[in-house]
């Protein structure tokens, strides 16, 4: 089976019915997606497959094939940040930051879908990412100046 | 500080190295810690500086031994050591270290003592330096109690300001310019005409020297880092995807695994077929680990599947199996021979508690699971010379010692490489799972095995926090309270979790009591009781332990007895309060929340107060009542904790534990059916949801006279705040945790 992930095409030979996100962090090491719950409960495992939002925990790999995967690594690295993780480090959101990968990735994808979010849909689009640690009240501010950063409200 | 005290300090932190024997000798042999680890393993050109500092030819590293899950921890030693030895956090690379005696933990001892921690007392403080002692002899390498902070506070400047002392003794030897002359800024030695000399290019000049140990500490108004926002040390990468937490460790040769154990947790298994399991794809063998079975296979997800293919016959709970026996317990618990203590019995509550209107009511409280976000793994490899671990945990000494038990070597051949944990909340003070990693490990030499826990199987083998229940009876008079008589019950936390690890500390529990008789309230006739239940469900420490429960029960029934003497809660409890620090915590949230004011219809506003740990914590709550049930509008928090060494961190934790003490009394419970857990997962479990978290508005204060954590205290006054802000707006007295059971949250 044939997948693209941050640009770069793997061949994997893996039953069409594995999470991708085994296929990711255990074939191909991409780790920065996380195991939390591992059924789509806490948003750890979050990743964009063509752009749209998935819980990598709970979707077939072989939906991924002949698909483009973007992981938090894709999204963007220390030496060349997202908008998102800058906001991210700028408000140091994170305490264990296990969860933050995914809340990465599902901020960054609500933003590309709406750049000047009223607190009520900035409720709406996290409320399904689990945080352990209660780091909401940052990942809030993160999220405005994010959208601020982006060319937003 | 006495003569003798400094002695102690220096000789502590040079370790044996640099410490002329003789003085004082007995002193010094009872308190030595031990060698400095580092120098055993040092490379070529390395100087270990104290056992703090290792500086190389390419890189200064600080050892930061307290573990972190999330709380800062490395950072915040980091920034102790750099604060002194004048460098800054981007030129650093942090390192746990060694598990090794020297990095015990003085803090831990200090407040597992029966004294209040706002008695400064000559005997409170004498009973502090025996246990002090005594933990260093175990050498407890302990991350808890929110002790990282006290435990550094002092050890790691002065740790920073030997090794560049040390530095310049160096620079002075090699360049002859008298130390005098010297100064250092960003990891360089800088001579008095400019020239530059790198911490790294003295590293081997140093290494050679005596370390020089008579140093002073700077004054604080000289700091550049304490007390400052400064960068955590982590930041970028758990921003970024790029932090490797111990599950993303992967070796080449390596295999993955996963277990299936008794869901009645400590329960046996009477067989098993594994005749499924082990011919699917990837499955390298299925191991019987006599309590469950363990999968090795090629990939985390094959032995996740395999695990469950495996057909097992499990025997019963080791524990009453269901819930309603549980409460029976704790029900039947109240007897004169389980009074475990009573360290609080002023005035006479039994004769002013025997005539006239006497207030009474009964708590609850549950079970909870840690359930931090990464399921606990480990990965472990086994040769006959040495064993590996790689893991994030609270207790690498115990580590070391149990897996030399399983696999027959030696201690010092077990090394354990502490790795950044994705939150623990106590859960990572348990070693079980590396045990089973070990187990496994065993059985393919020469490989690393890596041991990853499905969530459902770190829910329902988690030892849990306490269950407990509380009696209240207390009367008012003339608009102020008048008597309180607590009594608790809880199965002991400290026997089952120090008894997986086979060491006893004494009958007495200390935990049954904490959080409730020693609180500063000065209460006519006050009275607390603690009470020792039967072993039940295996406990383990839950961020906050005794105080995460009693504080509930505690400030709960105050609140009762506030509200039925017609009095502000606010205010009666300022009356009663008997220590100043506490005292102007209370007052900063009075002040913060506008306490008083009208809130409007369907509004009401709560206050609770905890000391913990040392820590007194006053936290507002203010909630309405709302067609779709009670929402959490604002929280405010004023805590004190001597001095705030880290401000931004300060804040997270603080906010963090308000979120989590409010999320766990929403909405969270641990119980038993037929021996088993009944919440197998997040979606039965749920905290608080990010729609739900108010706006939390926090105060650091730094009355306080000694250095305080702040990683559990947040947690313990959330509950009782909430409960008692409900009543308010709605006149509903919640008694029992979780309070969903009662209302519906919006």
């Amino acid at each position: 089976m044939r997948l693209q992930v941050n640009g770069i095409v793997y061949d994997v030979d893996v039953e069409p019915d594995m999470p991708l996100l085994w296929v990711l962090r255990d074939e191909l090491g991409i780790t920065g997606p996380k195991y939390g719950c591992g059924v789509a409960y806490c948003g750890a495992c979050s990743v964009w497959v063509d752009g749209m939002l998935v819980r990598s925990c709970s979707y077939a790999v072989s939906a991924a094939e002949g698909t483009s995967v973007t992981t938090i690594e894709g999204l963007g690295t220390p030496d060349a940040l997202h908008a998102v993780q800058e906001a991210w480090i700028e408000e140091q959101v994170a305490q264990c930051g296990y969860c933050q990968s995914g809340q990465i990735m599902t901020a960054a994808a609500f933003l590309q879908e709406n750049s000047s979010p009223s607190d009520d849909e900035i409720d709406e689009a996290m409320s399904a990412n689990l945080c352990r640690c209660g780091t909401y009240p940052r990942i809030r501010a993160a999220i405005k100046s994010a959208a601020a950063k982006l060319g937003g409200a | 500080m006495g003569t003798l005290s400094k002695v102690t300090r220096r000789t502590f932190l040079v370790g044996s190295v640099a410490v002329a024997g003789g003085v004082a000798f007995g002193f010094y042999a009872y308190k030595t810690p031990g060698d400095n680890p580092l120098l055993a393993d040092l490379g070529e050109g390395e100087a270990a500086l104290t056992p703090y500092v290792l500086i190389s030819p390419d890189a200064i590293t600080l050892i930061t031994p307290r573990a972190d899950k999330g709380q800062g921890a490395y950072s915040v030693q980091a920034l102790l050591i750099a604060e002194e030895l004048d460098v800054e956090l981007d030129q650093i690379r942090v390192d746990p270290g060694p598990p090794s005696p020297v990095y015990y933990n003085t803090a831990l001892a200090t407040e597992a003592v029966p004294f209040r921690s706002t008695d400064t007392s000559n005997a409170a403080n004498a009973m502090r330096g025996v246990a002090d002692a005594a933990m260093k002899f175990i050498g407890m390498q302990i991350t808890g109690g929110s002790t990282t902070v006290p435990d550094s506070y002092e050890k790691l400047r002065i740790a920073g300001a030997i090794a560049r002392e040390t530095l310049k003794k160096a620079a002075s030897k090699e360049t002859g310019t008298p130390i005098a002359d010297l100064r250092t800024e960003r990891g360089h030695v800088i001579l008095p005409d400019g020239t530059e000399r790198s911490y790294q290019s003295l590293a081997e000049a140093a290494s050679g020297l005596t370390v020089v140990s008579d140093v002073e500490l700077r004054d604080p108004a000289q700091w550049r880092l304490i007390g400052k926002p400064v960068q955590r040390v982590d930041i970028i990468a758990k921003s970024t995807g790029t932090q490797d937490y111990g599950i993303d460790l992967k070796f080449d040769d390596m295999l993955y695994a996963a277990v299936r154990r008794n869901p009645r947790n400590g329960g046996g298994m009477a067989g098993y077929d594994a005749s499924t399991a082990e011919t699917m794809r990837g499955v390298h063998s299925v191991i019987d680990l006599g309590d469950g079975i363990g999968v090795i296979a090629d990939n985390t997800w094959r032995a996740f599947q395999a695990a469950d293919a495996v057909e097992c016959e499990w025997e019963a709970a080791p524990f009453p199996a269901n819930m309603d026996e549980h409460w029976q317990v704790l029900s039947d618990s109240f007897t004169e021979e389980n009074l475990n203590s009573r360290n609080l019995d002023a005035g006479d509550v039994v004769t002013a508690l025997s005539e006239g209107d006497v207030l009474e009511a009964e708590y609850r409280a549950p079970y909870l699971a840690h359930s931090p976000l990464e399921p606990v793994n480990a990965v472990v490899k086994v040769t006959d010379a040495r064993v590996d671990i790689w893991t994030g945990t609270q207790v690498p000494r115990f580590v070391q010692t149990n897996v030399a038990a399983i696999t027959g070597h030696a201690p010092e051949d077990i090394h354990v490489h502490v790795l950044m944990m994705g939150g623990s909340f106590g859960h990572r003070l348990e070693d079980n799972y590396i045990h089973h990693a070990v187990r496994l490990a065993m059985t393919v030499k020469g490989r690393p095995v890596k041991l990853t826990y499905k969530r459902e199987e770190d829910f329902s083998h988690d030892y849990l926090r306490q269950i407990s229940m509380g009696r209240m009876r207390g009367n008012v008079s003339n608009g102020q309270v008048e008597s309180y008589d607590l009594s608790v019950t809880m199965p002991s936390v400290t026997d089952s979790q120090m008894g997986r690890q086979g060491l006893s500390l004494g009958s007495t529990d200390p935990i049954i009591a904490t959080g409730a008789w020693d609180q500063p309230y000065a209460i006519p006739n006050y009275r607390v009781s603690a009470y020792k239940a039967p072993p039940l469900a295996p406990l383990s420490s839950w961020r906050s332990v005794g105080a995460s429960t009693n504080a509930f029960l505690h400030e709960g029934f105050l609140d009762e007895l506030i509200h039925a003497a017609g009095a502000d809660p606010l205010e009666e409890r300022l009356r009663l309060m008997n220590d100043e620090t506490s005292r102007r915590v209370l007052e900063a949230v009075g002040d913060m929340s506008d306490w008083g004011s009208d809130l409007g219809p369907g509004r009401g506003r709560g206050v609770a107060f905890a000391l913990s740990f040392g820590t007194p914590v006053a936290e507002v709550v203010e909630v309405t009542d709302t067609p779709a049930g009670i929402q959490i509008d604002r929280v405010f928090v004023a805590a004190d904790v001597g001095k705030v060494v880290d401000p931004v961190n300060f804040d997270n934790l603080v906010k963090g534990g308000v979120v989590f003490g409010l999320g766990h009394a929403m909405n969270c419970e641990i119980t038993f059916t037929d021996g088993m857990v009944d919440q197998p997962n997040f979606y039965a479990f749920e905290g608080m949801k990010f729609y739900q978290c108010p706006e939390i508005l926090v105060r650091g204060l730094e009355n306080g006279s000694r250095i305080r954590g702040i990683g559990e205290p947040p947690v313990p006054p959330a509950g009782p705040a909430l409960g008692n802000a409900i009543f308010a707006a709605t006149g509903q007295r919640l008694c029992e945790m979780p309070f969903s059971k009662f209302v519906r949250f919006a």
